[in-house]
């Protein structure tokens, strides 16, 4: 219950991706991947919310939103 | 939280015109939170640019932009800040604008050690126009019109600009993203002119002609030639060799043109000797 990690939102804004595989690749844990040309979330409970993705995308198409 | 990049982003702007993997977006975001951290009002800061890939900059800036002539971004932004020194003017462009076609306005700027700040995206190369090299493309390195390699040496731009006159010189990359909005924001509390060079990838017209698999392969590249200044005292001569220098290079205060300007006029009026 309260030991459970409280999980991130993320907000992929497909109109602004172009599918430069920047925030797939520096993700330390592997959370996102690309489904065709746009960005998507494979696996939400891996995410440590490092916010690198949101950090590096150079096209303002991901958003993290943290506690 | 999520960054509140649409503060500073001029509404309906959006997405940018850039290619995919593109570090011009990374140095937007790099100046959207120096900007921020400054609390600078859009209403008080002028962004002023010349032609080219990372000239395109400003139209995504919710401030007071000026898009001018090809390399001419200095000499717009020297009448800018003369006219309103009140104003943070903030140049942008690239590396051909700059130091090429605007190598003139630029080493200008430097020397008379104006209150400005000017963010070079260097991505050694014309993207804009198709890959053409420019001063900063390395030795032997292929461009659309070095097609058997680059036979000139290239611009050293934070040497260029130190030697040049600037009084604050950094150097940053697209892969240092956290760096960047330091490197920028110091710049613009630097009273005197102030030369950021950011290190940039351009995959479409540098990349696929140098035989750079991916834009990851680019950024990766960023990361290892990059050595942080406190981290190259340590080193030997052998083992900087290939190495490029980042964070503040250079930092010195001397008399500011638009104080000094000031002096003239009250001279001219028969007042301070």
């Amino acid at each position: 219950m309260s030991e459970e990690k409280k999980l991130p939102r993320i907000e992929i804004i497909e109109k602004y991706c172009k599918g430069c595989h920047i925030c797939v690749e520096f993700c330390p844990t592997k959370v996102l991947e690309m489904k065709g040309f746009v960005v998507s979330v494979k696996d939400l409970s891996k995410c440590i919310k490092c916010m690198q993705c949101e950090l590096r995308c150079p096209d303002f198409a991901i958003k993290v939103y943290a506690e | 939280m999520a960054y509140d990049y649409d503060k500073y982003i001029r509404p309906g702007k959006l997405p940018h015109i850039w290619c995919p993997g593109c570090g011009h977006g990374i140095v937007l975001k790099g100046l959207i939170r120096a900007m921020d951290s400054l609390n600078l009002k859009k209403e008080e800061t002028a962004i002023v640019s010349g032609i080219g890939c990372a000239s395109r900059l400003p139209g995504y800036m919710d401030c007071c932009t000026l898009h001018t002539a090809h390399g001419r971004a200095a000499a717009f932004a020297t009448g800018v800040k003369l006219a309103r020194p009140e104003m943070n003017v903030i140049l942008v462009g690239g590396d051909g604008d700059g130091t090429a076609i605007g190598g003139n306005h630029f080493i200008h700027a430097c020397r008379r050690n104006i209150d400005m700040t000017y963010v070079i995206m260097n991505n050694y190369i014309y993207g804009m126009t198709g890959g053409q090299f420019s001063p900063t493309t390395p030795h032997l390195m292929k461009a659309s019109t070095t097609p058997y390699g680059n036979p000139d040496p290239s611009f050293d731009i934070a040497k260029l600009a130190i030697g040049a006159g600037a009084t604050f010189v950094a150097r940053g990359t697209a892969f240092h993203a956290n760096q960047i909005d330091k490197l920028i924001a110091e710049g613009i509390q630097h009273k005197g002119m102030s030369v950021i060079e950011i290190l940039d990838d351009c995959p479409t017209t540098y990349g696929r002609r140098n035989k750079y698999k991916s834009v990851i392969e680019m950024m990766n590249r960023l990361k290892e030639v990059a050595v942080p200044v406190k981290a190259a005292e340590k080193m030997t001569a052998e083992q900087l060799q290939g190495k490029i220098l980042t964070g503040v290079l250079y930092k010195a205060d001397l008399p500011e043109y638009c104080a000094e300007y000031q002096k003239v006029i009250e001279r001219s009026q028969g007042g301070a000797k």
